[in-house]
């Protein structure tokens, strides 16, 4: 794992909760008491009518359904070894809350990946410091 | 809301003396060639510039490789439709005596490398969000969008394909695109191509092939603007702006609010249309920033051309010439004429593209465009995104 090839992100102290509950494998999302959950982690409600910075922070099921995405050719690292070879799949997650984000899918056929499919999350602890939210089909 | 119209003038537009794999010259020399050769156009100095837009550069690294001390300055570096918003700035800059000439460059080595930064910062929203999911560039974060868009209204890869045919035909009768006829031998891909030719092309990052994307180049580009008054006083016939407008809808594409509709393509179309008095029908020529071919699809879209989730079959229509030739929508002889100069997909693509998308619609709005230029053009329009469909930039322009 020390050797992890692909791109780590780095938290901010506005983001370290996120990360943080990766790494205990739970999905964490900001809220705001009267607009909801939102992502990507930011010390405030980002609806511009409410602008409210007193945010809490809650456990998303990490249910949700494969808004769109796209099936990569690109040996991008980590997905340019024999072993964890291209194609794979770049998915725009819609989460059960509401949100939006970026992750992979974890599926064997990558062509059998479909708009509004249901995943749920799978922790991959890439380093011993990050843990990626990634999807699988249930 | 008609402040703007026709108030300044293009006067000066020219790209590098050549386009394509320049490993000889840096970023900021593509930026000062590309000035020299549209102030050479205009029939001006570098002495008399006295307002300066750029973007890939802070304008005062331009400035100084220039020698010249401009009293206006715009960095507005927000993607390909950077250029498109440094026009809109520079009309309200010269309208406000700011500057009376103002120079807009572009330069980027985005094929050689030469002084191109690239990479974010991994603490950045796209470092933390985007960038750990082996996210490599521009094919696997614009292609996000377009299978939500087949989705929910049946758009297919066969109905892209036709623009990219399309494209390549322009280009053809382009003797500066790299991927047409006159520079590329059709045993390296140039010259013309169907529809079958882009779907059996090798697979970049699906619903997109390689024949759906541009190609990569180092090159640059510039205009050059007066006011209204001066606008007589040059080389060559003025290109006036009628309207313009500009938006910012998200960053990243993961972001983006409805991965069907471009939201700042709506906001910035609106302000031009709106500025210049005039909608989709008053537009004789298009230019549709075109990364991939499905990017000017989503504005035939977004700026009323077509009405939402009919792109696909609109640009996929064909009718056949008097030689049994096929003539597609978007092609020569077509009924819409988009991307005239063979566009991002078979001209040039530096990495931010819309400044060639504005010197095409100058140089069909002064005639100067030989085999391929579109009869009766008198008002054209230049758009673009910058970043993922994240920012936008309209203008619409006309030779009278």
């Amino acid at each position: 794992m020390a050797d992890y090839a692909g791109r780590l992100p780095v938290a901010t102290p506005e983001s370290q909760p996120y990360w943080d509950g990766l790494k205990e494998h739970k999905l964490m999302l900001p809220t705001c008491d009267d607009c909801g959950p939102h992502f990507y982690p930011r010390p405030f409600c980002p609806m511009p009518k409410c602008f409210n910075w007193d945010i809490k922070w809650m456990e998303a099921s990490g249910k949700g359904k494969v808004h769109t995405f796209v099936i990569s050719h690109q040996p991008i690292p980590p997905y340019n070894t024999e072993d964890n070879a291209p194609p794979y799949v770049i998915a725009v997650i819609e989460l059960e809350e509401g949100v939006r984000m970026m992750s992979n899918l974890i599926i064997d056929d990558p062509y059998s990946t479909t708009v509004d499919m249901d995943v749920e999350i799978v922790y991959d602890d890439v380093t011993d410091e990050v843990t990626l939210p990634k999807f699988k089909p249930v | 809301m008609d402040q703007i119209r026709h108030k300044v003038a293009i006067v000066g537009a020219a790209e590098t003396d050549d386009l394509g794999q320049l490993p000889h010259m840096s970023r900021l020399a593509l930026h000062a060639q590309s000035a020299k050769n549209a102030l050479d156009d205009a029939g001006m100095s570098l002495a008399d510039v006295d307002g300066l837009l750029c973007a890939g550069a802070i304008p005062n690294e331009v400035a100084e490789y220039l020698g010249i001390q401009p009293r206006y300055i715009d960095g507005t570096s927000v993607g390909g439709c950077s250029f498109m918003i440094h026009v809109r700035h520079a009309v309200a800059a010269i309208m406000a005596g700011y500057c009376d000439v103002a120079l807009v460059t572009h330069g980027e080595s985005g094929r050689s490398g030469v002084d191109a930064p690239r990479g974010g910062s991994a603490s950045s929203p796209g470092g933390q969000y985007e960038a750990p999911f082996a996210i490599g560039g521009a094919p696997t974060t614009f292609s996000i969008p377009v299978l939500r868009h087949f989705h929910e209204y049946g758009t297919t890869k066969e109905h892209l394909a036709h623009i990219a045919a399309a494209t390549r035909a322009w280009a053809n009768l382009n003797p500066m695109a790299m991927m047409g006829s006159h520079r590329r031998a059709p045993e390296r891909g140039g010259g013309p191509i169907t529809p079958q030719d882009v779907l059996n092309s090798r697979m970049i990052c699906y619903p997109f092939n390689l024949l759906d994307c541009c190609v990569v180049a180092d090159g640059g580009g510039a205009l050059v603007l007066v006011s209204e008054e001066r606008a007589k006083d040059y080389a060559k016939d003025p290109v006036y702006v009628l309207g313009a407008g500009e938006a910012a809808a998200h960053w990243m594409v993961s972001q983006m609010r409805d991965h069907t509709t471009a939201d700042g393509y709506r906001i910035a179309g609106e302000a031009a249309y709106k500025s210049a008095g005039l909608g989709p029908q008053d537009i004789d020529h298009c230019m549709f920033y075109d990364a991939f071919t499905f990017t000017p699809l989503m504005a035939a879209e977004d700026l009323g051309f077509v009405p939402k989730g009919e792109g696909g079959p609109f640009f996929a229509e064909t009718k056949t010439g008097p030689d049994g030739e096929v003539i597609y929508k978007s092609g020569p002889g077509g009924d819409f004429p988009m991307n005239t100069n063979g566009g991002g997909l078979s001209y040039c693509h530096t990495g931010m593209y819309g400044m060639f998308a504005i010197i095409e619609s100058v140089r069909q709005l002064r005639g100067e465009c030989g085999d391929r230029q579109v009869p009766n053009v008198n008002v054209s329009m230049a758009h673009g995104p910058g970043g993922m469909f994240a920012s936008a930039g309209t203008l619409i322009l006309s030779n009278a």
